[in-house]
């Protein structure tokens, strides 16, 4: 694959890409995902995901601990709110800086293990952040509550002291809700995913997929893969905190049930499901997974009789009660067989499967044509 | 003076019954991680398998008590005419079905159904674990880590998604039989003033349960053909194969072995805690803490690590360390294992050179 790219098809490849991500509004509204709350998901998680990709994708490194991040981010986002005012681009810088910060003391500790060993230790270290969030940290976290911005609080930059009705992110007068935030959200995520095309491509890209394919190797050839992997953790963080600042300016609230090692998880989940390693799969995770939650967790029996109406009634009522263990509450089951599914039979993720097909397509179409320049030489 | 030397002497003596009290506290839940931890070195030492679905193993476990309280307590509905409610309607009596047929014992039965739940659960995790072993794992052994960790997580999401399912997303409590039902006081026996250190019978129980069940596991490894088969393929794996023993074959029994202690460690853990479809991932996170700083593939070191654990962790609940540390009852498992995995990184008794990258 690596063979195949040239700057020039990069170039091609982001503007399709981005041209896709701009014009969603438009083309995913026939399947029920055209409303902006959805979409504004969609880009928070592919860039959650597109970070975690750059670690998991690039050097193997399994963190089982990426919601940390994603949970300072969205606290330094919202006390820059209560600090600073409502503009979203403070907010965002200062978690980048945070999540940074915090990624580079955790991947200086975790990184000196690896294998399982880097997995539990980051897995650790998010529990405890976790855990300390929910007690001792009150203050600064407010627990169970949830941190949120509130009339009373400082906020020296901000000038909307006087008006009235809920507190939202706003730049320069836009406020960051509906397809305004949407399209923050998607900028954000289009200059993520230009900065981890460019990381893919160079020398450093290069460096970390040798840590991935044979650490012992790169050690004997003289090169030392911790700052390399460290770089990779940080960066890896950034995004993550990123992500974090972007849910709290759609939505001005953070809690600790973010940083909980579920929610790092389900970041693994979206990576694997889409492809790790590649560049579109971990979004295309993302959104696939938040589309499924959004609209399975929507159906319920009475929806399923409807879908399933028109079979007979003795085959109809033991399908409607089968599926409806796949949907509404227990749409986890649902993704956690798709999930296993994948790990077994593609390991590459969805990006490999539509891969797959499309060589087969190719080889079908190339052998004849070989076939047809073979036969002269004969 | 007097008065001043008898203070003290009161408050030494609390001090001593307070660190007995938290030791006693840690061990019931740290037998609870000794058993997970004990399955999880046992498939990691012979199969080569990092098992994210023991957790859920546990949970499986626990709700095997839970199906064999409620096939007991299914009831029989008989009116008796002779009485009416306060509505006037005949007044229904309900007895459950083992009580009509068996009498006393029935009701016996019902009493101790917590224990007499290993009879089902035994037999039920075996086949879960011979099931989950031939369907699933076997396809993984030649598999990066990373790859095993996925598909386990996954299978773990699948099944507490399933029991969420048939029984609901709440916990279930569960009682102990009456016997044990209340606390003994302890403190009384070693000559401690009489309600200082109060504690339940049940974890007693539950205690003395994870002892025999780890002392069976290490019997069974110890004295017999094929635990000796299975300690030479922890050690080594490819000798064992090239001396002409289908090593593979004995991995079905071992993960069965370790599906069955994590089933019993549930089992019995039910009345401390009412079980709920997600308490396997609780758990699992810590085992696998535990396992770490144990010592990948040692079996003693895991038994050794998960009380080591659960009675640090009770220690840091303590108020009065609360008070120097704030927060330290939250984190100090995970700090411990940080710790441990940087300075010890093949943990407490790990042997060298397993699993120490």
């Amino acid at each position: 694959m690596t063979s195949k790219t040239s700057p020039m098809r990069d170039w091609i490849f982001f503007v399709v890409f981005a041209i896709a991500v701009l014009t969603m509004p438009i083309w995913l509204a026939p399947i029920g995902a055209g409303y902006p709350d959805l979409l504004q998901k969609f880009m928070i998680y592919g860039l959650f995901a597109t970070g975690f990709n750059l670690l998991f994708g690039l050097t193997g490194y399994l963190s089982f601990g990426h919601a940390a991040f994603l949970g300072v981010g969205s606290y330094s986002a919202v006390w820059t709110f209560k600090l600073l005012g409502m503009n979203p681009v403070p907010a965002a810088i200062v978690a980048v800086i945070t999540s940074g910060i915090f990624a580079l003391l955790i991947g200086y500790v975790s990184l000196r293990r690896s294998g399982i060993y880097f997995s539990i230790l980051t897995l650790a270290f998010a529990q405890m952040s976790y855990n300390l969030a929910y007690s001792v940290l009150t203050p600064i976290t407010n627990g169970e509550t949830g941190l949120r911005v509130l009339r009373t609080d400082p906020r020296l930059f901000d000038s909307s002291n006087a008006v009235d009705g809920p507190l939202i992110a706003n730049l320069f007068g836009i406020e960051m809700t509906g397809y305004a935030g949407f399209y923050f959200c998607a900028i954000v995520l289009l200059i993520a995913f230009f900065i981890a095309q460019r990381i893919f491509r160079s020398p450093f890209g290069i460096m970390l997929r040798a840590v991935k394919t044979n650490q012992n190797r790169m050690n004997y050839t003289g090169l030392n893969p911790r700052p390399y992997t460290l770089a990779a953790f940080v960066i890896s963080g950034m995004y993550a905190g990123l992500a974090g600042a972007l849910l709290c300016i759609t939505d001005p609230l953070a809690g600790a049930e973010r940083m909980q090692w579920t929610a790092s998880g389900e970041v693994v989940l979206m990576t694997i499901l889409g492809g790790a390693g590649t560049l579109l799969g971990p979004i295309f995770g993302a959104a696939l997974i938040k589309y499924f939650e959004n609209i399975f967790s929507a159906f319920n029996d009475q929806t399923l009789h409807e879908i399933f109406g028109f079979l007979p009634d003795f085959i109809e009522v033991p399908v409607v009660s089968v599926t409806s263990l796949f949907v509404g509450e227990g749409w986890h089951l649902t993704l956690g067989v798709l999930f296993m599914l994948i790990v077994i039979f593609l390991p590459g993720g969805l990006m490999e499967g539509f891969s797959r097909i499309g060589r087969l397509f190719k080889r079908s179409s190339g052998k004849s044509e070989s076939r047809g320049a073979a036969a002269p030489a004969d | 003076m007097l008065h001043q030397c008898r203070l003290l002497q009161a408050k030494s003596g609390r001090t001593m019954d307070v660190i007995l009290l938290q030791l006693l506290n840690g061990l019931d839940k740290g037998g609870a991680y000794a058993l997970i931890a004990l399955g999880l070195t046992l498939i990691f030492g012979t199969l080569g398998v990092v098992n994210f679905a023991h957790g859920a193993l546990f949970m499986l476990g626990a709700f095997c008590a839970v199906t064999f309280n409620k096939l007991l307590s299914l009831e029989v509905v008989t009116t008796d005419p002779t009485k009416t409610t306060a509505w006037g309607s005949p007044l229904e009596i309900r007895t459950p079905y083992v009580e009509a047929m068996l009498g006393d014992f029935g009701t016996w039965m019902l009493n101790y159904s917590v224990p007499m739940s290993i009879l089902l659960a035994v037999p039920v995790m075996l086949l879960i674990g011979f099931v989950m072993e031939r369907g699933l794992i076997k396809h993984f052994y030649k598999r990066p880590h990373a790859d095993q960790i996925l598909v386990t997580f996954g299978l773990a999401i699948v099944l507490q998604e399933i029991i969420k399912a048939i029984y609901g997303a709440n916990p279930i409590p569960q009682s102990a039989p009456d016997l044990v039902r209340g606390a003994a006081d302890i403190g009384s026996i070693f000559g401690f003033d009489p309600g200082v250190i109060v504690y339940p019978y049940w974890r007693m129980v539950y205690l003395a349960f994870a002892g025999a069940v780890i002392a069976a596991v290490f019997a069974f490894l110890q004295f017999t053909t094929f635990g000796m088969v299975v300690r030479a393929g922890m050690a080594d794996r490819d000798t064992v194969g090239l001396l002409g023993i289908n090593i593979e074959r004995r991995f079905t029994v071992v993960f069965a072995i370790a599906a069955v202690v994590a089933g019993l460690a549930g089992v019995m853990y039910t009345p401390i805690l009412p079980p709920d479809y997600h308490m396997g991932m609780d758990f699992l996170v810590l085992s696998f803490v535990v396992v770490v700083v144990g010592g990948m593939g040692s079996l003693p070191g895991a038994v050794a690590a998960g009380f080591l654990l659960g009675i640090l962790q009770s220690f840091a609940s303590m108020n009065e360390v609360k008070a120097i540390l704030p927060g330290i009852d939250q984190i100090i498992i995970y700090l411990v294992a940080v710790v441990i995995l940087l300075v010890r990184p093949r943990g407490l008794m790990g042997r060298k050179g397993v699993m120490e990258n």
